[in-house]
């Protein structure tokens, strides 16, 4: 079992309470004057070189947003965000004819530091060595700084760019599909993001294409005080298929910081979208000090028969989650999935879970979500399952399963099942318990100390979830699972 | 424009609102509960969708307008009304429109050990047992428990002495019984004292047609070791709109099992509460509803694990025939103190109609680690795979699905002990089936 040995190595190396990702990277940048106004979304839009649409259309997100309340109902506590001691929008500075050489050595260097190689050079080593090609959307504060591999995606007809540079060279397509999943007054977090999201991703996969290589958003929070409201746009056109990951990281800072994101993913006939996130946000120091809040609408539509789309999310990091990663199945035969493992350790609070929608006919979704909480924090699976009149045939197995370490945290299980007509067929079971005393006991047995047992046993109760990650994300996932758990035993 | 906007008050809200002015004064416990419940309604009044527990029973949308207090009932009616449950050796006690109809009444003889007295006579005596009342406290605002407080006037208070173990069960049968649509109230409170055991059954009817609107409360103090099992059958009118709570207080080491069954109202909403407050008790809340037509009905449990040790079974069963709309609701709560709980819970509905809908929402909230909870919830059609194989056995379609739905029925409805309700409710589930044939 070498990925448990590699977990138990991981946990050994690190002290507790440890970030690897909290260093701050000191270069200079650029930022829109503090605060929220109109004139903030004007800059915002401004600075992108957006046409005159564009700006009404986050003009109207802003004067819809004063009208709205900050939703309460989620199971977190935090103080009041002072929305006009923010700043909305930080870039690097930078030459405006952008190759990779011209980035910014610091920048190239911290995401070397992550991991995350922006030259397709060193990517390509990363092949000689057995990694698989991926290409990066590196998204740096607000812009986005770097995307790899883009010639090599165009031959194929994939668009991936910055949502910024498609909003001009594909305004059709964005015009078309953005809001369209997530409206802009879909929600509070939503709303805002609409206003004054500066940048993400954008990708679109032409009919009957497989997408030849994983994509992929690398999110940094870097400045202080700077919110990121990033916004992605999924699209796969009739029998396409894509796979997209995510992965995000921040400093540690003794204030908490705003990500207030959007995904919006349409998937038409026959297509497929597979997205997976690892979140791994500044959770706060052990006191709850600091940390990211992370307020996330991310939204799937199944638009054309026999669809489908896929969720797999590792939440480890932020003080706060608030994220439903949610799918609408419209198409007859179209299929949703949800996959997760969300782990709160500290006094970290996650409200996550997802939404399946069910209007189409003979559509079937699955949920399966793993929590886990320890130390002080609390952990909330919030769901709901419903079948509209007309979801004939419409089919849901859910479960969720939620694992409690240390008796200080708190696990809670809130699933709405809504059935209206007589053919749905949902199904749905929850658990809550701890790792069994017999199961360490047989561990302990055979020599592992408390702490190499829980992160075996930790790693078999998330299997199902860590199984549907690609390959690399998944020995990565494991990884920060155990350093996540890093002190809650003993 | 963030400010809070307060609802317009509904033509019901105001017609409740006046006859609320009417709670007396007085200085004691009861009159200062009555007049904090009066209070609690005026600031928050019939909750809507957007307050979570009342999700999927929009009461301020569901009642449309409030009917004047039920007047009393002549006796030759109520005892005509009261059909339920008749066949059941048990003490009987009849409550019309809110109140005790002593002539209907078994009051005398009482085991030994079986005090029974009716809510009206314990008040005018000052009753010591009365400070029980509102011991256990909702969490949250509870419309239909705060006007039964504040307007309650009668009922039936019973208390078990410790140690006594009353064979014969008491049965309360609520009737409506008047001309005209009018609303009722009625408090009651039992007390099993230690070591005691004892049966409870209620049962509920009123005339079709009237929109009549039953409310009631029904408070359980189970002592340490004591053994308390109840069951309710509410068969209201078919335009009526039946409210009720059950509140239980359960001490160390005992059992409690109760069973509600629901087949009639237009709208109807049971509550329980229970809050577990002594160790290693064994709690079990089980339920069937049966629902056609336009019928809307709404079981809410909430379990309050305080102490370590205590058991929890739910069983819900719904069947839905026509575009009947059922709810499903429960909560099992466990406190940092109470390690060592062991709480399942399972919603099974059965969707007989096209257009039924099914509405289920389990929930654990859960602060102790040293737990196994569980919940589970599943709705769906009978399936087609055991219709063919009785089909293929020469049983029509229509009593094939009858024998699927009494046996998915029979399970939540075995739980009952006493062998005489048991039966009776076994027969109702019969007719119920008789009826959509």
């Amino acid at each position: 079992m070498p990925a448990v040995q590699e977990t138990v190595d991981q946990v050994r190396s690190l002290d507790v309470d440890q970030y690897k990702y909290g260093f701050f990277t000191e270069i200079e940048t650029e930022k829109a004057p503090k605060g929220l106004s109109e004139d903030t979304v004007r800059f915002i839009s401004a600075k992108k070189n957006e046409p005159e649409w564009m700006l009404e259309w986050r003009l109207e997100a802003f004067r819809r947003w004063l009208t709205m309340r900050e939703p309460d109902w989620a199971r977190v506590s935090y103080p009041p965000i002072d929305y006009q001691d923010l700043y909305y929008y930080s870039a690097p500075k930078r030459p405006s004819e952008l190759s990779i050489d011209d980035i910014d050595p610091e920048i190239l260097a911290t995401y070397e530091k992550l991991g995350i190689p922006l030259r397709e050079r060193d990517a390509l080593l990363g092949i000689a060595s057995g990694g698989t090609k991926v290409a990066v959307d590196a998204v740096f504060d607000s812009v986005s700084v770097a995307t790899t591999f883009k010639e090599e995606l165009s031959k194929a007809g994939v668009i991936f760019m910055p949502i910024s540079e498609a909003v001009r060279e594909y305004p059709e397509l964005v015009k078309k599909y953005l809001g369209s999943v997530v409206p802009v007054t879909d929600n509070y977090f939503a709303t805002l993001n609409s206003a004054v999201f500066s940048d993400g991703s954008f990708v679109y996969v032409p009919k009957g294409v497989r997408c030849p290589m994983e994509l992929s958003t690398y999110f940094r929070i870097n400045e202080r005080n700077t919110g990121q409201f990033e916004r992605t746009l999924i699209i796969a056109d009739a029998g396409a298929y894509v796979s997209y990951l995510e992965g995000c990281t921040a400093p540690m800072r003794d204030e908490n910081q705003l990500h207030a994101a959007v995904v919006e993913l349409v998937a038409l006939d026959d297509a497929e979208i597979k997205y997976s996130t690892v979140q791994n946000w500044y959770p706060g120091d052990k006191d709850g000090k600091g940390g990211i809040f992370n307020f996330v609408t991310k939204r799937g539509d199944c638009r054309g028969d026999r669809s489908k789309i896929s969720w797999t999310q590792v939440e480890t990091g932020s003080a706060i989650t608030w994220k439903y990663p949610s799918c609408i199945l419209r198409g007859d035969n179209s299929q949703g999935e949800f996959y997760s493992i969300a782990i709160s350790n500290g006094r970290q609070q996650v409200d996550s879970g997802t939404k399946m929608i069910h209007l189409g006919k003979n559509t079937s979704s699955r949920i399966i979500s793993k929590g886990i909480a320890a130390g002080y924090s609390d952990n909330t699976y919030r769901g709901l399952v419903t079948a509209h009149r007309k979801a004939t045939g419409a089919r849901n197995f859910t479960n969720c399963d939620s694992l409690l370490i240390g008796d200080k945290c708190g696990a809670h299980t809130v699933p709405y099942i809504e059935s209206k007509n007589s053919s749905a067929q949902f199904e749905h079971e929850a658990t809550t318990s701890k790792i069994s005393d017999d199961q360490l006991f047989y561990c302990r047995q055979r020599g592992l100390d408390p702490e190499e047992a829980t992160a075996l046993i930790v790693n078999g109760f998330v299997k199902d979830v860590l199984q549907q990650l690609p390959m690399e994300f998944a020995v990565e996932a494991q990884k920060l699972i155990a350093v996540s758990l890093e002190g809650s035993v003993g | 424009m963030n400010a809070d906007i307060r609802p317009i008050r509904t033509q019901a809200e105001q017609a409740i609102l006046a006859s609320l002015g009417s709670v007396a004064g007085g200085g004691d416990r009861l009159a200062d509960l009555r007049r904090a419940a009066a209070r609690s309604f005026e600031e928050n009044g019939l909750p809507h969708r957007r307050v979570e527990e009342w999700k999927y029973t929009d009461l301020r949308s569901l009642m449309r307008e409030a009917v004047p207090v039920a007047g009393t009932a002549a006796i030759a009616e109520a005892d005509a009304r009261a059909r339920l449950l008749r066949g059941v050796e048990a003490r009987r006690i009849v409550i019309a429109n809110g109140a005790v109809v002593p002539e209907l009444s078994d009051l005398a003889d009482l085991e030994e050990g079986l005090s029974l007295t009716t809510f009206a006579a314990a008040m005018a005596a000052g009753d010591e047992v009365l400070s029980r009342i509102g011991g256990i406290v909702p969490s949250r605002y509870d419309a239909s428990l705060a006007l039964n407080t504040a307007l309650a006037r009668d009922g039936v208070v019973i208390t078990v002495a410790p140690g006594a173990a009353i064979q014969r069960p008491v049965h309360v049968a609520h009737v409506f019984a008047s001309g005209t649509a009018a609303a009722m109230y009625a408090r009651s409170l039992v007390v099993v004292g230690a070591g005691a055991s004892f049966t409870f059954a209620e049962s509920f009817e009123g005339a079709d047609g009237l929109a009549y609107q039953a409310n009631s409360a029904t408070e359980f103090v189970v002592g340490d070791g004591a053994h308390l099992d109840v069951v309710r059958l509410q068969e209201e009118g078919a335009s009526a709109f039946h409210l009720s709570t059950l509140l239980f207080d359960v001490g160390r080491e005992s059992k409690v099992h109760a069973f509600t069954f629901g087949l009639g109202a237009a709208v109807a909403r049971t509550t329980l509460y229970a809050t577990l407050s002594g160790e290693d008790s064994h709690v079990g809340f089980n339920g069937a509803t049966l629902l056609k037509g336009r019928q809307h009905a709404d079981s809410t449990l909430f379990l309050d694990h305080q102490v370590a040790g205590c058991e929890s079974r739910e069983l819900f069963k719904t069947v839905l025939d026509d575009s009947a709309r059922g709810v499903f609701q429960g909560k099992i709560v466990v406190r940092q103190a109470a390690q060592k709980t062991d709480g399942r819970m399972m919603s099974r509905a059965l969707v007989l109609g096209d257009e039924a809908e099914m509405d289920n929402k389990p929930e654990l909230e859960i602060f102790a680690d040293d737990v196994q909870c569980g919940h589970g919830a599943t709705c769906g059609a009978i399936d087609d795979e055991l219709l063919f194989y009785l089909r293929a056995r020469g049983i029509p379609l229509k009593e094939a699905q009858s024998l699927l739905v009494q046996a998915f029925v029979g399970e939540a409805v075995e739980t009952v002990e006493h062998d005489g309700l048991r039966e009776a409710l076994v027969e109702r589930a019969e007719a119920w089936l008789a009826g959509r044939a």
